[in-house]
């Protein structure tokens, strides 16, 4: 039971990895949302196994705030946003898919190399996916690169929450408590802003297309 | 510590952190009222009281903790709290006028003025927060929660290009900062195998103890990571991209206090994060990197100044060029380069807030931004002209003002322990003069083309700002050399 446990918090990482590639290619924005989703419950299903595994009670906690904010919560108001701000269409990429897709892959192997130092000197049990959890989080970065319109960068930045969260619990068996329900309130304070943030946007331009926002340049 | 210490500390600290807060929650309820301004000045004030109260208590340079450790107090942070507080209170003066103008032409209604009170009160807090927690998880938490309070205060004109602004604002440094909780984390795992694991292991002071055991291999990686991030907010190149836009298109006070207090916040995060990584890797590569950072931002910023129109990117541009120059200082390390850094912290501060009060004013008695159709201040208000060329002046480094104490300081250091970049600094400095010189110039003397304001502007803010610039360039009483040396001495080499 303990090994077959050990062993699906690799499966877990392996998730969230394909996840991530999901959602750097996904042209939908209500599937990016349903995506979003299923990586924070494979974030809670992690935490949950590296909380029994090493008895660390207060993941609990945190595996239980996750789920309330990051499955529940955070997808409500995403889907709400959409039907609000009518934007289920199609994204355009500024990079096409195949690009993007070995923008990925290279991203993945970057990643590998750098954490594969720092793994070796942990002591946690998930530390192998250290490196994961670094590639999803420059994962995320490139979706917020290469998305032109608004929804999708704010659904890569909160992905990009999500893989540090998970970096957190790989690397060190999660943060102090303090610190994660700190952090925990800073994105959901962060989302509010951006949801009221879009509304603002829609209502200058008629469009959540950040290509309207290109008047103030470099210099 | 001593137990009396701590109630000593305690007390002031509370109401420290309480009046910013309270402030805040008030200002939500009653900030569109008139007397929502002069309410947001008395919070200020009492802010600044307790600010004025802890330093008076830690004045003896012992680092002191409360809160079971979550909070300390050493003469870094105490003279960064003061300086804070003090800046945000002359603010708050100048904005009463200046918002109460900008509501008059229509760009500010009821309920923004009340958003941009209880936002300010609340950015005001969490840079307390950041700089007084001993919790280097807390800071970072501190530090976005910054961030957050003033997204809509920089798109609160809700015009294309505030939009624009905010929200380049928002990503950039969501992005940013998410490098410097990743920073953060891979700290909290060097300190894991020595500590262990728990609150303990974010503390600052706990980790400082045990600095020279942290894991070299993590430590490079996470200051990486965490220079990166922080660096981000303190506008380094090349992570500044957000930084022109949003001082550019919020409202002035925000820009001043962006510019003057939350890159500084930005950059103290960086020193408390540099001193562990120094214990830590002993060959002094957590210097250099800063030295090429400052340096980039030094060179870059001077040489985009001269192609600048909007008067307030123009001065976006020099604090990105003065970040850049302190981050060098305290790269190069040794007393006297941190010395000059933190006596450049503080002049710069005070400088180019008061600049950005005089920008605000002769920005609404010419109706725009842009530089080339504000002329001849001086004929309509000598007090603004004039507030706006001696701050000129003096950010630009002309003797008496205390910039030209830092900068000069600053150029010895690095001729002595960096040869080649002195002539580089030299040579930056002087385009910088060149280009907002000739910039500056014509907008204040010449030919008029500017109206006057319906309500008196705020001039003691700038004049008292300047006056503390040129005082300190004047002399610097010996209390306070000692305090800038304590400080130094705890950013180390």
């Amino acid at each position: 039971m303990i090994a077959l446990l050990t062993q699906s918090i690799n499966l877990f990482a392996a998730i969230l990895l394909i996840l991530a590639f999901a959602m750097i290619t996904q042209r939908r924005v209500l599937n990016l949302v349903h995506l979003f989703t299923a990586q924070g419950l494979t974030l809670v299903a992690a935490t949950l196994d590296v909380g029994y595994l090493t008895a660390q009670h207060h993941l609990y906690v945190s595996a239980a705030a996750t789920f309330a904010l990051k499955v529940v919560l955070l997808p409500i108001l995403l889907h709400r946003l959409i039907g609000r701000l009518q934007v289920r269409w199609d994204v355009e990429p500024l990079l096409n898919t195949p690009l993007t897709m070995l923008a990925g892959i290279l991203l993945v192997v970057f990643a590998f190399n750098l954490a594969s130092p720092i793994a070796a000197l942990s002591s946690s049990i998930a530390r192998s996916t250290l490196g994961v959890a670094l590639a999803s989080v420059l994962l995320s970065f490139l979706m917020m690169i290469t998305r032109a319109k608004a929804l999708p960068q704010v659904i890569g930045f909160l992905s990009m929450e999500n893989s540090l969260f998970f970096a957190a619990t790989a690397a060190t068996n999660g943060m102090p408590m303090l610190v994660e329900l700190g952090i925990a309130l800073d994105v959901l304070m962060g989302f509010l802003i951006l949801g009221v943030f879009m509304f603002q946007i829609r209502e200058q331009f008629d469009s959540l297309d950040i290509h309207h926002l290109e008047r103030l340049r470099e210099d | 510590m001593l137990p009396f210490a701590l109630g000593m500390t305690e007390l002031p600290l509370t109401a420290l952190l309480a009046c910013p807060v309270l402030g805040a929650l008030l200002l939500g309820l009653l900030g569109h009222y008139r007397i929502g301004a002069d309410l947001n000045v008395a919070v200020s004030a009492a802010t600044t009281a307790c600010a004025l109260w802890l330093a008076v208590q830690v004045a003896r340079g012992a680092t002191v903790l409360a809160y079971d450790e979550l909070f300390f107090i050493d003469s870094l942070n105490v003279f960064l709290v003061t300086l804070t507080a003090f800046v945000g209170l002359t603010t708050s003066i100048f904005s009463r006028p200046y918002m109460r103008i900008e509501r008059d032409q229509g760009r500010m209604t009821g309920p923004r003025m009340r958003l941009f009170h209880a936002m300010y009160q609340l950015f005001l807090a969490m840079m307390l927060f950041a700089l007084t927690t001993n919790n280097l998880g807390v800071l970072w938490v501190a530090m976005e929660a910054a961030t957050l309070c003033t997204v809509l205060l920089v798109s609160v004109y809700r015009t294309p290009a505030a939009l624009e602004a905010a929200w380049k604002y928002f990503i950039l440094c969501g992005v940013g900062i998410a490098q410097a909780l990743f920073g953060t984390l891979l700290l909290y795992l060097a300190a894991d195998r020595v500590i262990g694991s728990g609150e303990g292991a974010l503390l600052w002071t706990h980790l400082n103890a045990v600095k020279t055991q942290l894991e070299p291999t993590i430590l490079s990686l996470a200051f990486v990571f965490l220079l990166l991030g922080y660096g981000t907010k303190t506008g380094l190149v090349p992570v500044h991209h957000w930084l022109p836009d949003a001082h550019a298109e919020g409202p002035t006070p925000i820009s001043a206090v962006l510019s003057g207090l939350l890159l500084n916040v930005a950059l103290y995060a960086i020193l408390r994060c540099k001193v562990l990584a120094d214990g830590a890797l002993g060959n002094g590569l957590p210097g250099r990197a800063m030295v090429v950072f400052g340096l980039m931002s030094v060179l870059l910023a001077a040489f985009l100044l001269h192609r600048q129109r909007d008067i307030k990117r123009m001065f976006a541009y020099s604090s990105i060029e003065h970040m850049g120059l302190i981050t060098f200082a305290f790269g190069l390390g040794g007393p006297i380069a941190n010395f000059g850094g933190l006596l450049h912290m503080t002049m710069h501060s005070l400088t180019k807030s008061a600049i950005f009060f005089a920008v605000g004013h002769a920005a609404q008695k010419a109706g725009t931004q842009v530089m080339d159709e504000i002329r001849g201040l001086v004929q309509i208000s000598p007090t603004v002209g004039w507030g706006l060329m001696l701050g000129t002046l003096a950010i630009l480094g002309m003797p008496p003002f205390g910039v030209f104490a830092s900068e000069f300081l600053i150029l010895t250091s690095a001729m002595r322990q960096l040869p080649w970049a002195a002539p580089l600094l030299l040579l930056a400095l002087a385009v910088a003069f060149a280009a907002i010189l000739a910039r500056v110039q014509p907008m204040v003397f010449g030919e008029t083309n500017v109206k006057r304001l319906p309500h008196p502007p705020a001039l003691v803010p700038v004049f008292t700002h300047l006056g503390l610039c040129l005082a300190l360039g004047l002399f610097i009483p010996p209390f306070l050399v000692n305090w800038y040396m304590r400080a130094a001495n705890l950013v180390g080499g």
